[in-house]
């Protein structure tokens, strides 16, 4: 307990002394100083008072006093490419999209695109309507990026702009993407996209810093993807798409606490558990990219597959 | 059967060198030329600053077809530039004599087109003001970075293989272009490194570009390999291929060989050339043309009939394409228009004359182009899972007009380049040429020093 307590300690310190830097003041501060006093004099250099723009959950800009920020430990530009590269620790996130629930709500597609600064036709996470073999029924299918374990994408990247995090999480990183759009041709699931031109409402984001992990501001030339709400996964919160939903569609959790917490309902059962007894599937499993999305099959749907008044898949399977 | 022979006549040294100086004294239609190729680059620059400023949507490219004209047009490019390899090296390290007048001119095409490839990976860039970050950040992990090694060395040995055997041509150069604008004789006085006709000098050029053409060879296989694995390195339908690498080059071989039948016939009308790219020469391509597209259609059926046979689910739909739907009329346009027919005709002697050979080399280049094409379109159109919730304009793809401007500057580009440098230096070697004639070193040292020139009237 005590050990746990003074490693904590360490990790406050460690984000304040990083501001201390900054300011020039450093004075030959030992490596091993710890304790609370240190931590909350080095507190008292940045209260300043000083207000800077941020991104609030829901994606909107605010105006922040600077202490707030410290507590997360994410300030400049700088410290989110740190941590938002390196991920959260002990953690391997995972979704598991329950296929019997989706009537097409399309709730999480409008709270990620709204949250990740996307024009109508940009998905991060797109309901797709399938079709298995012709004698059963069409189903939806939410399809956000899989953060395979052995993604496609990321080994093409010739810049290191697209990574995977050692939470599972593979991000993209457009303050240094080049735009050859190689990681969008080697994607198997078509989870990439680009900003073809300058993204949505420019100049509302103009002074925003960019952050990792929320993939925003978006950058014209420049590719964008889901990213499991990365910066919601810091604060313990759920992704956008999972809060949004209202039929239980998402199951969003951590592997290695084996637990997974529904998107509507806020039940948390055993992951391992879901995946066994509801027969848990991954796609394309066959090209061996190991992803970390599950589905649970489309079984005992007491609701018709119904799609712009047709409820088969006859005239709709390509159109907008 | 006859052969068709090389020798009919032989040319004194004083006819070579006349020969092969008067077109880059007589510059008689060259400015129309250069303003053809100026005004289609000229477009091309403004849609090219016309993408920088609104960015890749200008481009008819979008999310699902997210590679394009582009990168069809850089495989284009990469694989005519790989004939430079075969013709100079290949044949001219197992001692083929009959390439001699053509192999500059294979390496002018190489250079050439190698140097846009490079600039059209460029202009398909999303952020072409980060390409620093390739050195900054670069990941050697990714086919991108080895495509980049192996283009800069290839572009590098392939300037010394065009420099190198230029260099005995020099002295003839200082000599015969001496009435000529002084920046011109500055660079054949640099070009020639001192060389003055010495034996050992000879010797000395012949043993570096004997090395050069060796180093040439990997380099080459890498370069067209490597391209080739921008695409065998995704699991994607069409590309998920491991005979990509050898398909990709022996179908680089077709696309160069046929470049240089077209080179070939240009020079030898435009720059009269004709007593030396014979007949002879124009029959031995159009063997050797058969041999490679035998060797390319080989690996087609390969490459179709294995899956066409198995008709795996998701395989079936990109075959069909190709074989019936949407671009069959491409896809039979490269295997019969650009492969089978061509076979059979140039079997025929009669075909592998000038005329017809330009006419079925012509074929064969539209069929390397439009191959490219349908090597990267239908795979990113038929993607694993379903292009849904879309614009209608994310389910098709016809290049938009700044992306044909900007591929034209780049096919007018590589044109330049080739002109630029027919223009500069003899397009044969004329030492080479003379040593084949049986004319020795000292013969030429001797009319180096005072041999008679006498334009236009010995020629004729």
């Amino acid at each position: 307990m005590n050990e746990k307590n003074e490693n904590q300690k360490k990790k406050e310190f460690k984000i304040s002394r990083r501001d201390f830097l900054k300011k020039g003041l450093m004075a030959g501060v030992g490596v091993a100083l710890t304790g609370s006093g240190i931590v909350s004099a080095f507190d008292a250099f940045a209260q300043g008072g000083e207000k800077i723009k941020v991104l609030g959950p829901d994606g909107n800009v605010m105006s922040v006093d600077k202490s707030h920020l410290k507590e997360i430990g994410l300030k400049t530009e700088e410290e989110m490419q740190e941590s938002g590269r390196e991920g959260i620790d002990g953690k391997r996130f995972v979704m598991v999209i329950d296929l019997s629930k989706c009537r097409n709500a399309r709730k999480c597609m409008s709270a990620c695109q709204h949250a990740h600064q996307l024009k109508p036709e940009q998905h991060h996470i797109n309901v797709l309507r399938m079709d298995r073999a012709g004698d059963t029924s069409p189903f939806f299918m939410p399809k956000p990026c899989q953060h395979c374990e052995n993604p496609s994408c990321t080994k093409v990247c010739p810049v290191d702009a697209t990574f995977k995090r050692k939470d599972g999480i593979v991000l993209i990183d457009n303050e240094r993407c080049i735009g050859c759009r190689f990681c969008i041709a080697a994607c198997p699931y078509s989870a990439r996209i680009f900003n073809w031109a300058d993204p949505k409402d420019k100049e509302k984001y103009e002074d925003v810093e960019y952050n990792i992990e929320l993939n925003v501001p978006q950058k014209k030339g420049t590719v964008s993807k889901c990213v499991f709400s990365a910066n919601r996964l810091r604060e313990g919160k759920l992704p956008y798409c999972a809060s949004a939903c209202p039929n239980g569609v998402y199951w969003f959790g951590d592997a290695n606490e084996d637990a997974v917490t529904n998107g509507t309902t806020k039940e948390t059962v055993s992951f391992s558990n879901l995946l066994k007894n509801n027969a848990a599937y991954t796609l394309l499993p066959e090209l061996g990219t190991k992803p970390s999305v599950y589905y649970l099959p489309e079984k005992d749907r007491l609701f018709p597959f119904e799609y712009k008044g047709q409820s088969d898949m006859e005239d709709n399977s390509h159109s907008v | 059967m006859p052969e068709i022979k090389n020798k009919d006549t032989k040319k004194s040294l004083s006819t070579i060198v006349t020969d092969l100086t008067r077109p880059l004294k007589n510059h008689y239609g060259l400015t129309p030329w250069m303003f053809f190729l100026l005004s289609v680059m000229g477009v091309g620059i403004a849609s090219y600053i016309y993408q920088l400023q609104n960015g890749l949507a200008v481009t008819s490219m979008r999310d699902y077809v997210s590679w394009g004209l582009y990168i069809s047009s850089f495989i284009f490019f990469i694989a005519t530039a790989l004939v430079g390899m075969l013709i100079s090296a290949v044949l001219g390290l197992i001692g083929i004599k009959w390439i001699t007048p053509i192999a500059r001119i294979a390496e002018m095409i190489a250079l050439g087109f190698v140097m846009w490839a490079g600039l059209i990976i460029i202009f398909d860039m999303g952020r072409p003001d980060r390409i620093l970050n390739i050195f900054l950040h670069g990941r050697l992990q990714s086919p991108i970075v080895w495509d980049l090694t192996v283009v800069t060395t290839y572009v590098a040995i392939s300037m010394l293989l065009y420099l190198l055997p230029l260099i005995p041509d020099m002295p003839f150069l200082k000599r015969v272009m001496s009435d000529q604008p002084k920046w011109k004789q500055t660079i054949y006085k640099l070009l020639s490194f001192g060389f003055v006709g010495r034996p050992e000098q000879y010797k000395l050029i012949k043993k570096l570009t004997r090395i050069l053409a060796i180093l040439i060879i990997p380099v080459a296989l890498a370069i067209h390999t490597v391209t080739s694995w921008l695409f065998a390195m995704t699991p994607r339908i069409g590309w998920d291929s491991t005979i990509f690498g050898p398909y990709y080059v022996t179908g680089a071989f077709v696309a160069g060989g046929a470049a240089v039948v077209i080179a070939m016939f240009a020079f030898s009308v435009d720059f009269r050339l004709k007593k030396y790219i014979t007949e002879y020469h124009f029959d031995k391509m159009g063997k050797l043309l058969v041999l490679l597209m035998l060797v390319y259609l080989y690996f087609n059926i390969n490459e179709f009939m294995v899956p066409g046979y198995k008709m795996k689910a998701g395989e079936d739909h990109h075959i069909l394409t190709l074989f019936t739907g949407a671009y069959a009329k491409m896809f039979w346009w490269v295997q019969l228009g650009g492969l089978i027919i061509p076979i059979i005709l140039l079997l025929f002697k009669r075909m592998r004359k000038p005329i017809p050979s330009l006419i079925i080399a012509i074929a064969i280049i539209i069929g390397a182009f439009f191959k490219r094409f349908i090597i990267t379109i239908p795979t990113l159109m038929h993607p694993h899972l379903p292009i849904q919730n879309v614009p209608a304009e994310f389910h098709t793809y016809w290049p938009s007009g700044v992306e044909w401007a900007v591929t034209m500057m780049a096919v007018s580009g590589a044109i330049l380049i080739i002109t630029i440098l027919a223009k500069l230096f003899p397009v044969m070697p004329i030492w080479e040429i003379a040593h084949e004639e049986g004319i020795s070193n000292e013969e030429i040292n001797e009319f180096i020093e005072n041999g008679d020139i006498n334009d236009e009237e010995k020629t004729s």
